[in-house]
C-alpha cells in the first residue's frame, strides 16, 4: 500500500512537472504569436505607404509632363497609326 | 510568596515601580493596535479581496485597443485614390513639460521653426494634453523620440492621403480630422468604409510581455476597401482638358462627364475650379462642391433630340419630315428665333442646325403630358440615383401647369433645369438603343445591370443619327471631329438668368455626345459656365474638350475605329494563327 502511494506520489510530481513545460512552452509561443502579429501589422502599414509612394510616382499628371519634357513623346497623328483587325475576331 | 530571591538588592533594583494602571493602559494599547492591524488585514484578505486584488490587476492586466483603419479607395484598374496610413504626431502634456534650454532649441530645429514660435506654441496652458505638431515627419519623429524630454509625447494616428490630389476631389470628397466623410464617396460609403476599432484584455510579465488573452478577444474590423467605377487615366484627361478649356475661355468655372454607354458606371467627372484635398488650410466651400452633380442649369438645346425622339416615336415626323421654320413663329405673345434661320428644314436639319423654330413647332404637336412624359422618362426631374451626396432632382414642373409659350421654350430647353450628370445620363437613351442604365459611381459587373427601356431602339438609332450630323457638314458642331471615330452629339448654348432675367451676354455653353457612334461606348457631358473671351458657342467652348477627352479615351480603351473614310489607314491583317503548345496536361480532359 505504502509503496503504491510512492509511485502515484511519483507519478504525480511528474504531471506536475509536465503541466510546467506545457505551460512554458504555451507562453512561449504566444510571445512569439503575438511579436508575428505585430510584425504583420507593421508590414501591412508598409505596405500601405508603398502602395502611397507607387501611386504617387505614377500620378498621370507626372507621368504626362515627364514623357512630355524628358522622353519628348507625343501623341500619334492620324496617319500614323495602324490598326490591326484581326480576321475572325469577335 | 514562597518565592524568595537571592540577591534581594539587586532585585530591588530590577523592581518596577510602576503604578498598575499605567501597565494596564500601555498594555491595553498595544493590544488595541494588534486588533486594529489585524482586523483590517483580516478586512482586506477576506472581506474586501476586490482592492488588492484590483491593484495588482492594474500592474499586470491591461486593456489594449486593437488599431483598425479606413478602408481605401481605388479606381477601377486599382490605383489608389485614397488611402489611410500611419503617421506620427507630437503631443505635449503642460504639467509634465520641462525643457532644458539646449533641447528647446534642438526641437526648435528639428520643427524648422524659430525658437521663439516654440515657446509661444508650449506655453499653452491646458489642462490634460494638446498637439504641437501633427503629423511629423518620420525623421522628425525618430529625433524627437532621441531627446526623450519628459512631457513631450509622440502618438500615432492614421492619417488619410489622396494620391490624385484634386484630379479627383470632387469625387472622392474627404474627410475631417475625426475620420468622418465630409463630402462625396467619403461620405457616401462612410459606413462601409470606417473601421470597428476591436479590444483585448491581456496579462502582461514584468518585462511587458503579453503572456495570455484573459476574455476573449473583439477582433477589429478594418474598414473596408472601395473601388470605384472612375478610371484614373480618363479622370486625368477629363481633368487636364477642362482646365485647359476653362483657362483659354477664361471661364467662371465647368464640369466634364464621362459615363459608359453601355453600364452607365461613371467613368471620369471632373469639375472646375477644384481643390487640394491633401491641403485644405485654405477651406473655401465653394470649390468644393461637385458641380457636375448638385449645380443644376437650363440645358438650351441639348434638350432638342428628346422633342425630335418624342414626335418620332408617335410616328408623328419621321427623320426626313420637311417643317416649315418662319422666323416669325409665335407662340402667344412669344417670339421664337433663330441665330440662322432656314425657312423650312426636315427634322434631321432641326437638330444638325439646332433650330429653335422647329423644335418648338415639334413640341407643339404633343400635349404637355406626352411631353412631358418623354422628359420625365429619360430622368429629368428626378434623381440620378448614383448615390453622390446632395445630388439634385433638376426641376420639371407638372405638365398641368405649363403655358404653351413655356411648352414652346422648353423644347430648347427653358424652363427646366438639370445637372450634368443627370443630362449625360438621359443621353444614355440614345447610346444604348433607348436603355437607361443605372448610374454607379462603383465599379461593377456587367451582369449586374438591368436597364430601364426608355426609347424603342428603332427611334434611339434614328435620334443617333441626327446627331451624327450635328457633327458633320453643315451642323452646329461639325468643327468638332475625333479622328477615326463617328461621333454623335449636340451642342447647347444657353443664356444665363441673371437677376431673373436672361443675361445677353453669359452663357453656358455645353456639349454631350457619344462615339463610336456605330455603337456608342462612351458618352461625354461638358459644360462651360460663363466663358468670357467673346466666343461662347457650345461647340467652340465645350466642344473641343469633348473632342480631346473622348479622342484620348477610345484609344485608351483599344476601340476599334469606325470611320474608315478618314485619313486613319485600315491594314486588315491574317493573325498569325500561332497552334497551342501543349506544355502540361492536367487531368487529360479538355
Amino acid at each position: 500500500m505504502s509503496r503504491l502511494n510512492v509511485v502515484l506520489a511519483l507519478v504525480l510530481v511528474l504531471c506536475a512537472l509536465a503541466v510546467i513545460q506545457a505551460q512554458h512552452r504555451a507562453r512561449n509561443y504566444f510571445v512569439e504569436l503575438e511579436r508575428l502579429k505585430k510584425e504583420a501589422r507593421a508590414l501591412d502599414e508598409q505596405w500601405g505607404q508603398l502602395q502611397l509612394e507607387q501611386s504617387t510616382w505614377a500620378n498621370p499628371a507626372r507621368v504626362d509632363t515627364l514623357a512630355r519634357a524628358q522622353l519628348g513623346l507625343v501623341a500619334p497623328v492620324p496617319d500614323r497609326i495602324h490598326v490591326e483587325t484581326l480576321v475572325g475576331a469577335p | 510568596m514562597s518565592y524568595q530571591p537571592r540577591n534581594a538588592r539587586a532585585h530591588q533594583l530590577l523592581k518596577l515601580n510602576l503604578a498598575p494602571w499605567r501597565m494596564a493602559t500601555v498594555g491595553g494599547l498595544l493590544l488595541g493596535g494588534l486588533v486594529l492591524v489585524s482586523a483590517r488585514a483580516f478586512y482586506l484578505q477576506g472581506l474586501n479581496t476586490d482592492y488588492l486584488q484590483g491593484k495588482g490587476d492594474a500592474v499586470s492586466n491591461r486593456n489594449l485597443t486593437l488599431p483598425t483603419h479606413r478602408g481605401q479607395v481605388s479606381d477601377r484598374h486599382g490605383q489608389l485614390l485614397a488611402i489611410s496610413t500611419p503617421v506620427e504626431s507630437l503631443w505635449a502634456r503642460p504639467i509634465e513639460l520641462k525643457l532644458s534650454a539646449e533641447q528647446h532649441a534642438r526641437l526648435a530645429k528639428v520643427l524648422g521653426i524659430p525658437p521663439q514660435e516654440l515657446s509661444k506654441k508650449l506655453a499653452r496652458k491646458t489642462r490634460g494634453e494638446f498637439a504641437v505638431r501633427r503629423p511629423v515627419t518620420p525623421e522628425q519623429a525618430v529625433n524627437i523620440a532621441a531627446m526623450g524630454a519628459p512631457g513631450l509625447y509622440l502618438r500615432r494616428e492614421f492619417r488619410r492621403y489622396y494620391p490624385a490630389g484634386e484630379v479627383t476631389a470632387h469625387v472622392v470628397g474627404f474627410t475631417n480630422v475625426d475620420d468622418l466623410g465630409q463630402e462625396g464617396v467619403e461620405r457616401a460609403y462612410q459606413s462601409w468604409l470606417v473601421g470597428r476599432e476591436g479590444e483585448r484584455h491581456i496579462l502582461r510579465d514584468r518585462h511587458g510581455n503579453t503572456i495570455r488573452d484573459l476574455a476573449p478577444i473583439k477582433t477589429a474590423q478594418m474598414g473596408g476597401n472601395l473601388a470605384l467605377a472612375l478610371d484614373l487615366k480618363i479622370q486625368y484627361l477629363a481633368h487636364r482638358e477642362l482646365a485647359a478649356a476653362i483657362a483659354t475661355h477664361k471661364a467662371k468655372g465647368g464640369s466634364v462627364v464621362v459615363l459608359d454607354a453601355k453600364t452607365g458606371e461613371i467613368l471620369a467627372l471632373a469639375n472646375q475650379p477644384i481643390f487640394n484635398p491633401n491641403n485644405r488650410s485654405n477651406y473655401q466651400p465653394g470649390l468644393m462642391r461637385n458641380r457636375a452633380v448638385i449645380d443644376t442649369f437650363e440645358p438650351g438645346s441639348t434638350v432638342k433630340p428628346f422633342v425630335a425622339a418624342a414626335v418620332l416615336e408617335r410616328g408623328l415626323f419621321r427623320p426626313d419630315s420637311v417643317i416649315q421654320t418662319p422666323d416669325n413663329f409665335r407662340v402667344g405673345t412669344k417670339l421664337v428665333r433663330d441665330d440662322h434661320p432656314h425657312p423650312q428644314l426636315t427634322v434631321t436639319e432641326i437638330i444638325q442646325k439646332s433650330s429653335n423654330i422647329g423644335a418648338a413647332k415639334m413640341a407643339m404637336t404633343l400635349t404637355p403630358q406626352q411631353f412631358w412624359d418623354v422628359l420625365h422618362r429619360v430622368g429629368l426631374g428626378q434623381l440620378p440615383g448614383s448615390g453622390f451626396p446632395g445630388e439634385t432632382a433638376g426641376l420639371l414642373r407638372p405638365p398641368g401647369t405649363w403655358r404653351p409659350v413655356e411648352q414652346a421654350t422648353m423644347a430648347y430647353g427653358y424652363g427646366l433645369s438639370v445637372s450634368l450628370l443627370q443630362m449625360t445620363r438621359a443621353y444614355m437613351a440614345f447610346a444604348n438603343d433607348g436603355e437607361v442604365m443605372p448610374l454607379s459611381f462603383l465599379r461593377r459587373e456587367p451582369q449586374e445591370i438591368t436597364g430601364e427601356r426608355v426609347f424603342s431602339p428603332i427611334v434611339a438609332r434614328e435620334v443617333r443619327t441626327m446627331m451624327e450630323a450635328v457633327t458633320q457638314e453643315g451642323g452646329t458642331g461639325q468643327s468638332i471631329h475625333v479622328p477615326g471615330y463617328r461621333i454623335a452629339g449636340k451642342t447647347g448654348t444657353a443664356h444665363k438668368v441673371l437677376n431673373g432675367s436672361y443675361a445677353s451676354d453669359r452663357y453656358l455653353s455645353s456639349f454631350i455626345g457619344m462615339a463610336p457612334a456605330s455603337n456608342p461606348r462612351l458618352i461625354i457631358g461638358v459644360v462651360i459656365d460663363e466663358p468670357s473671351d467673346g466666343v461662347y458657342y457650345g461647340s467652340s467652348v465645350a466642344g473641343p474638350v469633348f473632342a480631346q477627352v473622348m479622342g484620348a479615351s477610345l484609344r485608351l480603351l483599344a476601340l476599334p475605329p469606325d470611320a474608315p473614310e478618314t485619313a486613319t489607314r485600315m491594314t486588315q491583317s491574317t493573325p498569325t494563327v500561332v497552334a497551342p503548345t501543349v506544355v502540361a496536361r492536367i487531368g487529360g480532359g479538355m
